[in-house]
Parts: structure tokens; C-alpha cells; sequence
């Protein structure tokens, strides 16, 4: 197992406002990371770091043993930002497709991608539709199948599994499984907690610091409690009991 | 080839807005026509004149297809006149003094009857000229016919002629006749302010219509998050920039085309210089407006606000355009004309509109054009920084 994704001691804000500090992460290739916490905990700067949006105020972040930010490597990774970011005058194929070439993938290949990624969705039969006249659910779809259809090495994925039906996100699992066992690496946020249950492993995040690192399991032995929630609870209570220490 | 796709882009989201083609394409014409049809009805303008005790042959001088005349024969005084029957202006006549009286809230109208009283004067002097010169005439004639007959009865005494034909000659030369003929170096009688106005309304046009579209075109980008999203992926920067240049200036360059080709045949604009010319300096024009639009969309955080830099960025523009002469302007106000990319695409096009200006006449203002569309650009490249670093 190679390391695909790896943060140490990276301190990130904007201006003076510091909204992380003190974050180290490695996330092997083949392996699911879920970053879990309330909003506004600092998930998707983050998220925004690793990509190479931002440039660290401190510490380092590298991808693929490369240092970020590096324009090149965004090639390689698939990502679905927070909002649905999507044309609503072009229908769903043209959104695929106009956001797979930029991602560097011929016509020639998409042609046969985007089913794929599609299929993934359940938007085989919504291709043909304009966005604007999609659900809110429906595009969060989209936006997802717009990251995997560059059948990328990494996806980076910032709450892909807001309002989208239990259904669903059992099918979305099931593949993002699939693609980990094929030697995919995923990092994805999210404050839904049976979506960490199903990662890997679990980073949670609470006012910009890492309060509690391991796999699932691993965690609910630890706290001694018995649901991820339950860890997420306790190690809150050890964070601001730490802080009035202060 | 990202740039390929991005204008690929551009035009299907284009061509799918209707409204927003309507307004890019049919709004500036209408403004256009608009202002045509504005200045036009100025040339039909009259003026209504209330004459008392004035000689008939001199209100007929006077009277033209912009002057109504009324005849008064009330003792009221001329103020009342004016007042009661919202005259322009009352002239009367006391033996050979003219008085004329102009209620002066219109110039227009003021102008008008000034300019016809005088001409009316001017035709009856010359009218009374050529009575003269022709009862002068017939006089000669028969004094040479009588001459003719004295010289033929004494031919041995013939000292009369050389008496008479100088006295002849000198009164011909006292009461001369002239008639005036105008040339116009630009336009002609017909002309009006709209001719002196139109290059720089063409170039007003295309500036801001492409300033507005382009501007509120990338903040939708911004505000909806493509812009991140589309920076997600390993475009450069520069590619972005380029794609909406060229997405957007494939609408511009259509839009200034309709435009120019719209006031050349439409208004039958008469054009000294070469019309490529104008055609050059209304895209470079286009393309300044365009960058301008993207810099300024960086500053919006809605349509809203980007409405609200129309009076910071667009007006003050259209003053220093050469509506109002520059060179008549304040000495310090003038460097202030210079910044303003309008006012050498305007210049250049009066220059080759009315002046028949070259294209190394017109050269230095469209390099500084030039010099703006790349400062633009670069200002465009450094705020994409705010969202990507690299």
C-alpha cells in the first residue's frame, strides 16, 4: 500500500482567521477516508488544501508524493465540490462531457464513460434533461458522476451523500467500495455518521481540529461506546474539557 | 482544445438564452433608432412669431416652413402677447425700427427666429439689390439705345458717350448682387446633431452592451460555483480567461457588425474614411469592454451590485466620449478623458467617419486600446488567482 494522500501538520486560514491547525492525515491508495464533523469545523477547507486551492499557511500537503498546489495533478483527481456547481442550460450529458474534456479525457472516450458513470447514479434515463429542470437530488447525482467520469485515481468528494435517498446511497456505497478495491483512493466529508461507518477510516474534525483518528472499529473500543456517534459525542467532551484546562 | 470546448460551451448556453440574445443583439438598435428618430423631429422644429404693423414684404422674408406667423392687432404689449398665446416671439414695427421680443425658454425656438429675421433682412436687401440693378439696367439699355442714335445723328460731335458709360459703370459696381453657394465638408444642410453624435453613440453602444453581457455572464459563473469547479479540473488560468474571451467576443464581434452595418445603411450615415477601419476600432473597442466586464465581475458579489458599476465604469465614460468637446473642457479635467478607453475609440471614430481619417491616423489611439485590453487581461489573470493559486 502506497500513500496517495498525506498532511502533516498543516495549519490553514484565511487573512489572520486561523480555521485548522495541527491536521496530519494519510490516506493509502485502496483506502476510504471520511473526514466527519459539524459544519463550519473546517471539512472543506480542508478538502480545498488537499486539492491545491489553497496554498498551506503551514505544514504540507502532498499528493502522489507531490507537493500541492500543482495544477497537473488535478487531472488525476475526480472531485465533487459542496454545491452543485453545473450548467443548468446544458443537459446532464453535456455537463459530462464538457467537464470530462476539461478534466483531459477525449470525446472519443467520454462517449463511452458517461454511461458508466450514469449508470453509477441512476441517470441513464435523465441524460437527455436539462439541469435546470433536475431535483436537488438529482444533481447532487450528476455532480457526483461528473467526478467519477474521468475514471480518476483519486476522488475527493465533499458531502456526496447529502439528500440523496437511503436507497441510493447504498448503491453509491457499494460502488465506492468497488472502486477502493480496485485501487482507488477516496477522501469524502460528510456529517451523516452512517457514512463513516462504512469508510476505513475516520478523521473527525470538530472547530478546526482533529479530535479523534482511526477506523471505526478501532474508535468504538477505544471510547468504549458503541456507535460512531457516540465517539463523535465523547471525544467533543474531551476537546472542550481540554480547552478549559487551558 | 479546452479552449475549443469552452467556447463550445459558451455559444450553446448563449444560444439557448433567448432573452439575453434579444438584448444583445436588438436592444443597441433600438437605442440606436431610437435617437435617430430624437434628433430627427429637431429639424422640424417651428417657431411661432406674432407680427404687428410689420411690412408684408418683410414678414414674407421672414416667414419659412419653421416659422408660423400670427398676425396681432391688440395694443396689448408684447410680454402679454407672448404669455397669452405662448409665442415664441412678437416683432413689431414702429416707422423703421424693429423690435423683437422672444420668451427665450427654448433656445431652439429663440435661435430659429433670430436666424430667420436676419435672413428675411438679407434676402429683401439683396431683393431690393437686384431691383436696382435691373431698373439700372433697363436704364442703360436705353441710354445706350438713345446714345447708339445720338452718336449715329452727330457723327462729326461725339463727346456724350465718354460722359455717360462711366457714370453707368460706377452705380453697376455700388449695388453688387451675390449669390452665396455652401459647401459642406461633412454631411450637408440636412444635417443635424445626430450626424456629429453617431460615431460616438456606435462606439457607446458596442462598449456598453458588451460590457454588461460579458460582466454578468462570469459573475453567473462565480456565483454558482462553476468557476471553482471548472478551476477543480487542470485548465490554466490563462485557458479560462481566453475561452471567454473568445466565447463571449464571437457575440461582440456579431453584435458591433449588426451595429455598424445597422447605422451605415439603415440611417444612410455617410462615411469619409474606409469602413474597415470602423469596423477595427469598434471590435478593439468590443474587446476592451469585454476584459473590462470579466475585471469588473470580480468585484460584484450579484447582478445587482454589477448594475451598480454601470455609473461608476460606464457613464462618466459617455461625458468624456467627445459628446461634450474634451478640448473645451477644464485644464485639469482633460487628463481625466485620457483614462477613458470610450474616449479614444469615439475619437477615432469621428476622425474616420467625418474626417476621413487613415488607419495611421487613427493608429495610436488603437494602440493604446490595445494597451488597455492588456491590462485588463492581466489584472483578469491575477484576481483568478483568488481562486486558484497555481
Amino acid at each position: 500500500m502506497t500513500e496517495v494522500i498525506q498532511v502533516s501538520d498543516l495549519e490553514q486560514g484565511y487573512g489572520k482567521t486561523v480555521v485548522l491547525k495541527d491536521i496530519n492525515l494519510t490516506v493509502n491508495s485502496g483506502e476510504i477516508l471520511a473526514l466527519i464533523g459539524p459544519s463550519g469545523a473546517g471539512k472543506t477547507t480542508l478538502v480545498s488544501t488537499i486539492m491545491g486551492m489553497l496554498k498551506p499557511m503551514k505544514g504540507q500537503v502532498t499528493v502522489l508524493d507531490i507537493p500541492m498546489p500543482n495544477r497537473q495533478l488535478l487531472a488525476k483527481i475526480g472531485f465533487m465540490a459542496q454545491t452543485d456547481a453545473l450548467y443548468e442550460s446544458l443537459t446532464a450529458s453535456e455537463n459530462l462531457m464538457f467537464f470530462g474534456s476539461m478534466q483531459g479525457i477525449s470525446r472519443k472516450a467520454l462517449k463511452e464513460k458517461i454511461p458508466y458513470a450514469a449508470n453509477i447514479v441512476n441517470l441513464v434515463p435523465d441524460l437527455k434533461k436539462y439541469v435546470k429542470d433536475y431535483s436537488g437530488g438529482m444533481k447532487r447525482r450528476l455532480s457526483l458522476a461528473i467526478a467519477l467520469v474521468s475514471d480518476p485515481e483519486i476522488l475527493i468528494l465533499d458531502e456526496p451523500t447529502v439528500g440523496i435517498d437511503p436507497e441510493l446511497r447504498q448503491q453509491i456505497w457499494n460502488e465506492l467500495h468497488k472502486l477502493a478495491n480496485a485501487g482507488r483512493t477516496i477522501l469524502l466529508t460528510t456529517h451523516v455518521m452512517e457514512d463513516a461507518e462504512e469508510a476505513d477510516d475516520v478523521m473527525m474534525i470538530r472547530n478546526g481540529a482533529a479530535i479523534a483518528q482511526g477506523t471505526p472499529k478501532q474508535l468504538i473500543t477505544e471510547y468504549g461506546v458503541k456507535s460512531i456517534e457516540e465517539v463523535f459525542l465523547a471525544a467533543g467532551r474531551q476537546q472542550d474539557a481540554h480547552t478549559h484546562n487551558d | 482544445m479546452r479552449i475549443l470546448t469552452m467556447i463550445k460551451r459558451i455559444l450553446t448556453e448563449m444560444l439557448r438564452d433567448k432573452r439575453t440574445l434579444a438584448l444583445m443583439f436588438i436592444a443597441p438598435l433600438f437605442i440606436l433608432s431610437l435617437l435617430y428618430f430624437l434628433f430627427q423631429s429637431n429639424t422640424d422644429q417651428t417657431a411661432a412669431l406674432g407680427v404687428r404693423n410689420v411690412d408684408t414684404t418683410l414678414v414674407k422674408a421672414v416667414n419659412n416652413k419653421h416659422v408660423k406667423i400670427h398676425q396681432i392687432s391688440s395694443d396689448k404689449s408684447a410680454e402679454t402677447i407672448i404669455r397669452d398665446h405662448d409665442y415664441a416671439g412678437v416683432l413689431s414695427q414702429n416707422g423703421d425700427h424693429l423690435t423683437l421680443t422672444l420668451q427665450n425658454s427654448d433656445q431652439s425656438k429663440t435661435a430659429i427666429l433670430k436666424q430667420s429675421l436676419q435672413k428675411g433682412q438679407i434676402e429683401l436687401k439683396s431683393k431690393a439689390a437686384r431691383t436696382v440693378i435691373k431698373t439700372q439696367a433697363k436704364a442703360l439699355k436705353k441710354m445706350q439705345v438713345a446714345l447708339a442714335a445720338v452718336t449715329r445723328q452727330m457723327g462729326r460731335a461725339g463727346n456724350g458717350r465718354q460722359v455717360a458709360q462711366p457714370a453707368a459703370g460706377k452705380q453697376l459696381k455700388a449695388a453688387p448682387s451675390y449669390t452665396v453657394t455652401t459647401h459642406y465638408l461633412y454631411g450637408s444642410s440636412n444635417s443635424t446633431y445626430f450626424n456629429t453624435l453617431l460615431p460616438i453613440l456606435i462606439g457607446f453602444v458596442v462598449f456598453f452592451f458588451v460590457f454588461l453581457i460579458s460582466g454578468i455572464a462570469l459573475l453567473r459563473e462565480r456565483t454558482t460555483g462553476t468557476l471553482n469547479r471548472l478551476l477543480a479540473t487542470p485548465i490554466k488560468r490563462g485557458e479560462v480567461i481566453m475561452g471567454y474571451l473568445s466565447g463571449y467576443g464571437i457575440f461582440a464581434l456579431i453584435q458591433t457588425l449588426l451595429v455598424v452595418l445597422f447605422t451605415i445603411y439603415v440611417f444612410n450615415i455617410q462615411i469619409l474614411g474606409n469602413i474597415w477601419n470602423i469596423f477595427l476600432i469598434n471590435i478593439l473597442l468590443a474587446v476592451v469592454a469585454l476584459t473590462l466586464g470579466l475585471l469588473i465581475s470580480t468585484f460584484a458579489s450579484s447582478e445587482f451590485q454589477m448594475v451598480q458599476f454601470i455609473p461608476i465604469v460606464v457613464i462618466p465614460q459617455i461625458f468624456f466620449s467627445g459628446i461634450i468637446p474634451v478640448n473645451q473642457m477644464a485644464d485639469w479635467l482633460q487628463p481625466v478623458a485620457k483614462i477613458m478607453p470610450l474616449y479614444y475609440g469615439a475619437q477615432s471614430m469621428s476622425d474616420v467617419i467625418q474626417k476621413g481619417a487613415t488607419i495611421g491616423d487613427i493608429a495610436p489611439s488603437l494602440g493604446i486600446l490595445l494597451i488597455f485590453v492588456v491590462v485588463f487581461l492581466v489584472l483578469n489573470m491575477l484576481s483568478m488567482r483568488h481562486y486558484r493559486q497555481v
